[in-house]
């Protein structure tokens, strides 16, 4: 292509243009921004990040964190592969209904998530919540309503990933295995499965980086308890509004390093992948 | 195509239900039965909630909770100003999509990784970021805190990727010999554009227009540090459905939410009947 004449044609003082203006758009709009958070928690040398690592309760947030990120990803994993393959290889009444609802989790406010969520499974007046909680199994204000929370914002992210290679790599592997007797457990596992491993993992780091950063649907379900149910992305809040903004800028930075680091895995996998 | 990544849409435009499929074994029937049936407990009913609770106390109550003045103002900031970010996004979106396509220079690479920051970064960071740089302690010197251009400026930080990972995979696939024939012919590089590059990219720039309006009016995270949620001034309707939910007043945050749901169902179709129509393209 470089070789190409009219390639060379193209590129006149419009291409100059077009490419400083968009360079200059990024680079105030992101990457400095970016870059003074970093600083801002390194303006002290390591006091900040230390002083968040030695907070028992700051250790308890980004743990819970982490734990309710990893569960929220096993449930999306299995969930998006299953209905995935379900969207793809099958025909049911609805179909079209339901893969336009599967996306509505991206545009739906996190805030209207978590009153959602209150008005069903909170334990005072919701649908469910009284009931569940009879039987001891308290949702809202607790750590189930926060994978809730992370479980529905994060939701449409596999599917959205997994179903395009699925549809890209046809059935016709998946046909001879089973007419060489594989069962259908036999077949997802040794054909299906590898197929689609590329379009899991892409799900996966996209999810767990969503998961690890949701803030508004769990602030409403949370309580937001020190020490119990507040997360990572409330910590950044707390301390920011109660003027420890050291502590703020340190909190905000690891989980800007986790999100950067997730965007670099995929992009760093997935040229490999696209021919 | 290095186009990478957290492509909020670039599944959305080839995902759509293959007429050829089996129909369902009992295995397959089961699963998908335990599928709805997950989907319906966390995101159906909830949903259904929100609209039941919402009409629960009839429509004079309803239209009393939306057209309050505090509502009312906050409904129209969010949506003037999520439909001002998409125009710019329009603008914006494409040009980078350009740049990444067809442009080639040292550090590219890094530009595809900017892009995809606003995606994956956690909203309440992303305010914190904006603040460090557009804030009180700006080291440029231009404080928008606590006003709205700060809510246009977080909108358009969280929306930036959108256009352009809808329009990239779009243009990456154009066909050049058409525009070369076109040039040979004597056209001007402006009229390829008008006439041969932008049609075929409508329908992608509609769909990334159309996510990025949605994400703009739902966005609450990147707000609270940096917009201060001034009454009548900076307030969103998150922040005041988020504060009707604070105050008990479920019904009301119901009510408000449901104007919120609407425009995110309405985007949805639109992308539907856009999808549908980029098929039929080819």
């Amino acid at each position: 292509m470089a070789s190409h004449p009219s390639t060379r044609t193209r590129r006149g003082p419009v291409t100059y243009l077009v490419r400083l203006i968009v360079i200059v758009y990024l680079f105030f709009l992101v990457a400095w921004p970016v870059y003074l958070v970093g600083k801002n928690t390194f303006a002290d040398g390591m006091d900040n990040i230390n002083s968040i690592i030695e907070d028992p309760d700051i250790v308890h947030a980004l743990s819970l964190t982490v734990q309710v990120a990893i569960i929220a990803v096993i449930i999306n994993t299995l969930f998006g592969v299953g209905i995935s393959i379900l969207l793809v290889r099958y025909d049911f009444p609805g179909k079209r209904l339901l893969s336009a609802l599967l996306d509505m989790p991206l545009s739906v406010s996190p805030i209207v998530v978590g009153l959602a969520l209150i008005l069903v499974y909170g334990g005072r007046n919701g649908w469910f919540g009284p009931g569940l909680e009879s039987m001891g199994f308290q949702v809202i204000f607790a750590t189930p309503g926060i994978v809730l929370a992370t479980v529905f914002v994060a939701l449409p992210l596999v599917i959205r990933e997994v179903v395009p290679v699925l549809e890209e790599v046809g059935e016709e592997q998946e046909q001879a295995a089973r007419s060489l007797g594989a069962n259908a457990w036999q077949t997802f596992l040794r054909i299906t499965l590898p197929s689609i491993k590329w379009g899991v993992v892409y799900g996966v780091v996209l999810s767990l980086a969503r998961s690890l950063g949701e803030f508004g649907a769990v602030k409403v379900v949370s309580g937001n308890v020190l020490g119990e149910t507040r997360t990572a992305t409330l910590v950044v809040e707390e301390k920011y509004l109660n003027f420890d903004k050291g502590g703020s800028y340190a909190t905000a930075f690891l989980l800007a390093l986790v999100a950067v680091a997730c965007i670099i895995i995929v992009s760093v996998i997935r040229p490999k992948e696209d021919r | 195509m290095t186009s990478t990544t957290l492509t909020p849409d670039r599944p959305a435009i080839s995902r759509r239900p293959v007429r050829s499929g089996r129909p369902l074994t009992r295995v397959s029937g089961l699963g998908l039965g335990v599928a709805m049936l997950w989907f319906s407990l966390l995101v159906l009913i909830p949903l259904a909630a929100v609209v039941v609770t919402a009409s629960a106390g009839g429509w004079s109550s309803y239209w009393q909770a939306v057209t309050n003045e505090q509502t009312a103002a906050a409904i129209e900031l969010t949506v003037g100003t999520a439909f001002l970010v998409t125009l710019l996004n329009i603008v914006m979106g494409t040009m980078i999509a350009w740049v990444l396509v067809r442009d080639r220079f040292f550090g590219k690479r890094a530009l595809e990784i900017l892009i995809d920051i606003p995606f994956a970064l956690p909203t309440i960071v992303a305010g914190l970021v904006l603040l460090s740089l557009y804030g009180k302690t700006s080291p440029l010197g231009i404080d928008i805190a606590n006003t709205p251009k700060a809510v246009f400026l977080a909108f358009l930080f969280v929306t930036l990727p959108f256009v352009v990972r809808t329009v990239q995979p779009v243009l990456a696939e154009l066909d050049r010999d058409v525009e070369e024939a076109a040039m040979s012919l004597g056209a001007s590089r402006f009229t390829v554009f008008r006439r041969i590059i932008l049609p075929s990219l409508t329908p992608a720039i509609a769909a990334g227009a159309a996510l990025s309006f949605a994400r703009g009016v739902s966005e609450y995270g990147s707000l609270v540090l940096l917009s201060g949620n001034l009454p009548l001034k900076t307030e969103v309707a998150s922040v005041r459905i988020l504060s009707s939910i604070e105050n008990d007043n479920y019904d009301i945050a119901a009510a408000v939410a449901t104007i919120l749901l609407a425009i995110s169902f309405i985007v949805i179709v639109a992308l539907d009947v856009i999808q549908r129509r980029m098929v039929r393209r080819g």
